[in-house]
Formats: C-alpha cells, sequence, structure tokens
C-alpha cells in the first residue's frame, strides 16, 4: 500500500452514487424524494468532474463543477416552488397521484 | 493515510446515499442527503478543490438542503405509502445493479492504470485564486449568462409561489 488512491475508485464512486440516485428517482413516490435523488445525481457528477480536473491538472474541471452547482440553486428554487404549487392544487405529494393529464 | 481517508468518507457517501434512497421519510432522506455532499466535500479536498469543497459545504449542504427541509417542513409530508412492485424487478433490480456496477468498476480500474494515482497536495490549481482567474477571463461569458439564469430563476420561483390574487 503506497498510501496513494487510484484514480478509477474516484471515478468507481461517483458511478456509485449516480445509479443510487438514479434508483432513488425512479422508485420513490415522493415528488420531493425523487428530486433529492437529482441532486444526488448531480452530486456524483460533480465529483467525476473533479476527479477529471485532477488528473488532466486543469482548473476546468472545477469551473463545470462550479456551473453544476449554479444551475443545481436555479433549479431547486423553481422546482421547490413548482413542488408548492402542485401541493396547493392537490393536497399531495404522492406522484402516482398526480395523473390528471392521463385522461 | 490519503487511502483511510477517502475510504472511510467513500463509505460515509455510500451508505448515506442508500439511506436516502430507501428512508421512508423525506426530512430523513434530507439529512442523509447532508451527509453525502459533507463527505463529497472531503473528497474535493483530497482532489486539491479547495474551493469547490468550500462551495459545496456553503451552497449544497448551507442553501440548497436548507430550502428543501424549510419546503418539508412547510409541506409537513409524512411518510410515504409503500407502493406494489413487481416481483421480478424487486429479485432482480439490486443484483443486476451490483453486477454493472462490479463490471464499469472493473473496466474503469483498467483504463486508468495503478499509477494514476491520487494523492492529496497533486493538484494545487484549485485554490480561489486560481478558480477565480479562470472564471473571470476564460470563462467570462457562461459566469454572465449563469447571472441571467439565476435571475430567471428568483423571478420564476416567486412568480410560481406566490399566493394567487382573485
Amino acid at each position: 500500500m503506497t498510501g496513494h488512491i487510484p484514480l478509477s475508485w474516484f471515478l468507481t464512486l461517483s458511478a456509485v452514487l449516480f445509479s443510487l440516485g438514479v434508483a432513488g428517482f425512479i422508485f420513490r413516490r415522493n415528488i420531493i424524494t425523487m428530486f433529492m435523488s437529482i441532486e444526488l445525481i448531480l452530486n456524483a457528477v460533480n465529483l467525476s468532474f473533479i476527479t477529471f480536473a485532477y488528473q488532466r491538472q486543469q482548473v476546468a474541471g472545477h469551473l463545470f463543477a462550479f456551473f453544476v452547482m449554479v444551475v443545481a440553486a436555479a433549479e431547486a428554487a423553481v422546482g421547490l416552488a413548482i413542488i408548492l404549487t402542485v401541493f396547493k392544487n392537490r393536497g399531495t405529494l404522492n406522484i402516482d397521484d398526480m395523473d390528471s393529464m392521463k385522461n | 493515510m490519503d487511502v483511510i481517508i477517502f475510504l472511510v468518507f467513500a463509505l460515509i457517501a455510500v451508505v448515506a446515499a442508500i439511506n436516502v434512497v430507501v428512508q421512508r421519510h423525506p426530512i430523513s432522506s434530507a439529512i442523509s442527503l447532508v451527509a453525502v455532499m459533507g463527505s463529497l466535500a472531503v473528497l474535493y479536498l483530497l482532489l486539491g478543490a479547495e474551493f469547490i469543497a468550500a462551495a459545496q459545504v456553503i451552497v449544497y449542504a448551507g442553501a440548497i438542503m436548507v430550502l428543501f427541509v424549510f419546503v418539508i417542513m412547510l409541506l409537513n409530508a409524512g411518510g410515504e405509502t409503500k407502493a406494489g412492485r413487481s416481483i421480478t424487478a424487486s429479485l432482480l433490480g439490486v443484483p443486476v445493479l451490483v453486477a454493472l456496477l462490479a463490471l464499469l468498476a472493473f473496466f474503469t480500474a483498467r483504463i486508468y492504470p495503478p499509477d494514476t494515482e491520487v494523492r492529496f497536495g497533486g493538484f494545487r490549481g484549485g485554490t480561489a485564486q486560481a478558480v477565480g482567474r479562470a472564471l473571470f477571463t476564460t470563462y467570462l461569458l457562461p459566469f454572465e449568462i449563469t447571472s441571467i439564469l439565476i435571475l430567471i430563476a428568483i423571478v420564476g420561483a416567486i412568480v410560481l409561489a406566490r399566493k394567487e390574487l382573485e
């Protein structure tokens, strides 16, 4: 053990977190938990960006991660406002009950 | 030492991420997500991304998650009702996911040979100074567009969440 971490471990961790986020998005029925799964996915992608920035010794990857964060903040503000409106109109957070476009 | 730090915080991140997915109550998921983001901030520090680690704690764990917790409390969201799931999916889902991830881990380890290693201090270009310089020179246009995006998001959030005037 040299005390150094293989680069692939970071990428694997990123993939694991990404799949957990996707699994949460697909399996959960609560709209807020689904939204949090999206944040988990974005975080996993950020970890990849930072890892590649390390590998290529360039700061550009950090900036991509920064922009992802900014977009995530904007997305969270708008998304939570949408969730508030949906809850106000329907009184539920269960996505299975939000099927008014089906009929 | 680096390996120990990585393993500890990667384990925290994965366990907390699993907790995000399996918890029934949204507030438990939110707290677990804060744990994921905190441990990811430590991993960013390990990769030399000081600025992004600080931004991760302030923006993600601070601002965004507080917003989530506020909305969860505001809506007084209870636990989730259990939905019927197909038996094949519940039996096959986890093994197939683990198999795919193991395959992916194998191939990333092959693509990146063992000599591409990460050690703390191996990359010093992630300081606030370096990130700020790149942000205001090479990436000035995206940065300015970002400010418009944020403005639109603020207006949109206010329009969506305000009370309808009769």
